[in-house]
């Protein structure tokens, strides 16, 4: 028995991978691994950040609909709602943004591009390495998060929301569902100003 | 005797004046109206402190802000604060770089106050080189902050006096904050945009990544003018020299983020003695930078090449004649020296007697 890798024990090609064989020996080959590196294809997020426009309306749809369902949670309870609501936004948005449920959503903001997929995880726009065909400085095979997110917001009718200065994230809130957290929120003002009204 | 036992008040800040955020000196540079060099020192891999006073003495009275680089490159080497706590001893005006990539929230504030405390006057907040870039790839990213909200934190310290958690500090760090800016990368609209949001987060200047391509950043200050950013924050060109042709490429293909046409190549192949070009090339360029309206310094970086730092300096004669701030002895010290070196030599008291009866 030889030790020669055959078919099935060779090293799967990483996209990684092949970016460096094709590219000029001259050229900057990071190692293959960092920890936010995922094996992807980026078609999905892209065709996303494509779509903002679109993405923007239905979202807004979306946050009404939630917000409408608000006695609904209230009654099961937004606790109970939490797993369950998880899940589900976990799975839709993992597949449309390849989301990292940082549990503060700011895709409306940047062009609905995840700026957690940024392996810097930069909230406020894009470093000073992003490379000169718009790919990233620490992923090269990876379109730049921030160059498109430029892209998508230009995109959106409010392009204007990628121009605000982001908060830190809150790491206590990771894994939680944001869509539960901006519905709460929404009721409670809604209720504050009714109460103001009244 | 050593002269540095006669330093008059290297290490005191400054007093404080109107208008003024920081103690130190480039902040008066800067809103004075005058043309303002800073420079980087290149962090020894050492534990002795005389590798850093060497390396900050060559810059000595031909700048006025010496940044103390914060792991550049993710390459480990003495720490920026250490750096600087070294340097404000020796009465040097050091820019803390605090690069996010390697503390979180609770170290990066601490590192401010106990700057501050050192003397330190002037922050630049920085997001960081990828840890893939440097000499430990496998070390764990942090990321905890970006530069932006790095700014705001180090602001709200200073203006509100409160940590991030909005506990109240005693005594708040009197800093004037800095940020980078890189108007050779894409997305190219936004960069403008970008330094606009950096101003609202809490910049008050900005350093340049290296400018080799005159007319992309004239197009970017045009841009920066027309949001009347110029009259928000003072902005500083990144330049330097370049020491050959070859350098230069591997720099081009291996250090995201800096661009270098293809005619400042040709330009440093055609020369004989391509270092020498690679310093011509660099005064060329601040002496075309300065000219752009809203320019209000050059931040020149020579690494490895220090000692040209003073020649680049003095040949482009962007100072104007000014001397910045160098190592002065303290008014009456020349006496004193002179007393003390009088004692030093015991005279024998037949020679004392002698004196006193003649
Ligand atoms: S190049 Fe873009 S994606 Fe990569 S680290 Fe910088 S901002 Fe993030």
């Amino acid at each position: 028995m030889s030790d020669t890798p055959t078919k099935e024990t060779a090293p799967k090609l990483t996209q990684a991978a092949i970016v460096r064989a094709k590219a000029p020996k001259t050229a900057f080959k990071p190692a293959d691994v960092s920890p936010s590196r995922r094996q992807r294809s980026y078609s999905i997020r892209l065709w996303s950040v494509r779509n903002a426009r679109f993405l923007e309306g239905f979202y807004k749809r979306f946050a009404g609909l939630f917000l409408t369902l608000h006695p609904f949670w209230n009654w099961i309870g937004y606790g109970r709602a939490e797993r369950p609501v998880t899940f589900v936004e976990r799975q839709v948005k993992g597949l449309m943004f390849d989301c990292r449920m940082c549990g503060q959503c700011v895709l409306s903001s940047t062009g609905m591009s995840c700026p957690m997929n940024c392996p810097k995880q930069l909230r406020n726009g894009p470093c000073g390495g992003v490379r000169a065909n718009g790919n990233c400085e620490v992923e090269p095979d990876m379109p730049c998060v921030w160059v498109q997110a430029w892209a998508g917001s230009q995109r959106m009718r409010d392009n204007e929301a990628i121009l605000k200065v982001q908060k830190p994230v809150d790491q206590s809130l990771r894994e939680t569902s944001s869509w539960l957290r901006v519905t709460a929120q929404a009721a409670a003002e809604r209720e504050a100003s009714k109460e103001e009204a009244a | 005797m050593s002269i540095d036992r006669f330093l008059s008040d290297v290490e005191r800040p400054l007093a404080p004046l109107p208008g003024h955020f920081s103690r130190g000196r480039l902040e008066r540079v800067l809103r004075r109206g005058e043309f303002a060099v800073t420079t980087e020192l290149n962090p020894p891999d050492s534990a002795n402190p005389n590798d850093v006073y060497d390396r900050a003495a060559i810059f000595e009275g031909w700048v006025d802000g010496i940044n103390a680089v914060d792991a550049s490159g993710a390459n480990c080497h003495m720490s920026s604060v250490g750096i600087c706590a070294l340097l404000t001893r020796m009465g040097y005006a050091p820019i803390l770089q605090i690069a996010c990539r390697d503390k979180n929230r609770i170290a990066i504030q601490g590192d401010i106050l106990g700057a501050a405390a050192m003397g330190v006057a002037n922050i630049m907040c920085l997001t960081g080189d990828g840890v893939q870039a440097g000499d430990q790839p496998g070390a764990k990213p942090v990321f905890d902050l970006d530069c932006m909200s790095l700014l705001n934190t180090a602001r709200s310290m200073r203006d509100n006096g409160k940590f991030l958690s909005g506990r109240k500090l005693t005594t708040p760090p009197e800093v004037f904050l800095g940020a980078a800016i890189n108007p050779f990368a894409p997305p190219y609209d936004f960069r403008p945009l970008r330094l606009k949001k950096k101003i609202e987060a809490g910049a008050q200047f900005v350093q340049s990544q290296y400018c080799f391509d005159v007319p992309m950043f004239a197009e970017y200050m045009k841009r920066v003018r027309d949001m009347g950013l110029h009259e928000q924050c003072f902005i500083l060109c990144g330049v330097g020299p370049l020491a050959s042709a070859k350098t230069a490429r591997w720099i081009r293909s291996n250090v995201p983020g800096i661009h270098i046409p293809d005619a400042i190549i040709s330009r440093l192949e055609g020369a004989q003695d391509q270092k020498k070009e690679g310093k011509q090339i660099c005064i060329d360029i601040i002496n075309e930078v300065k000219e752009i309206d809203g320019v209000h310094g050059v931040h020149v970086m020579a690494y490895r090449q220090e000692e040209y730092v003073a020649e680049i300096v003095a040949e482009s004669g962007v100072l104007k004649g000014r001397k910045p701030w160098h190592r002065e002895l303290a008014p009456d010290a020349e006496r004193i020296i002179e007393r003390h070196e009088a004692v030093d030599k015991p005279l024998t008291p037949q020679q004392i007697i002698d004196e006193v009866v003649h």
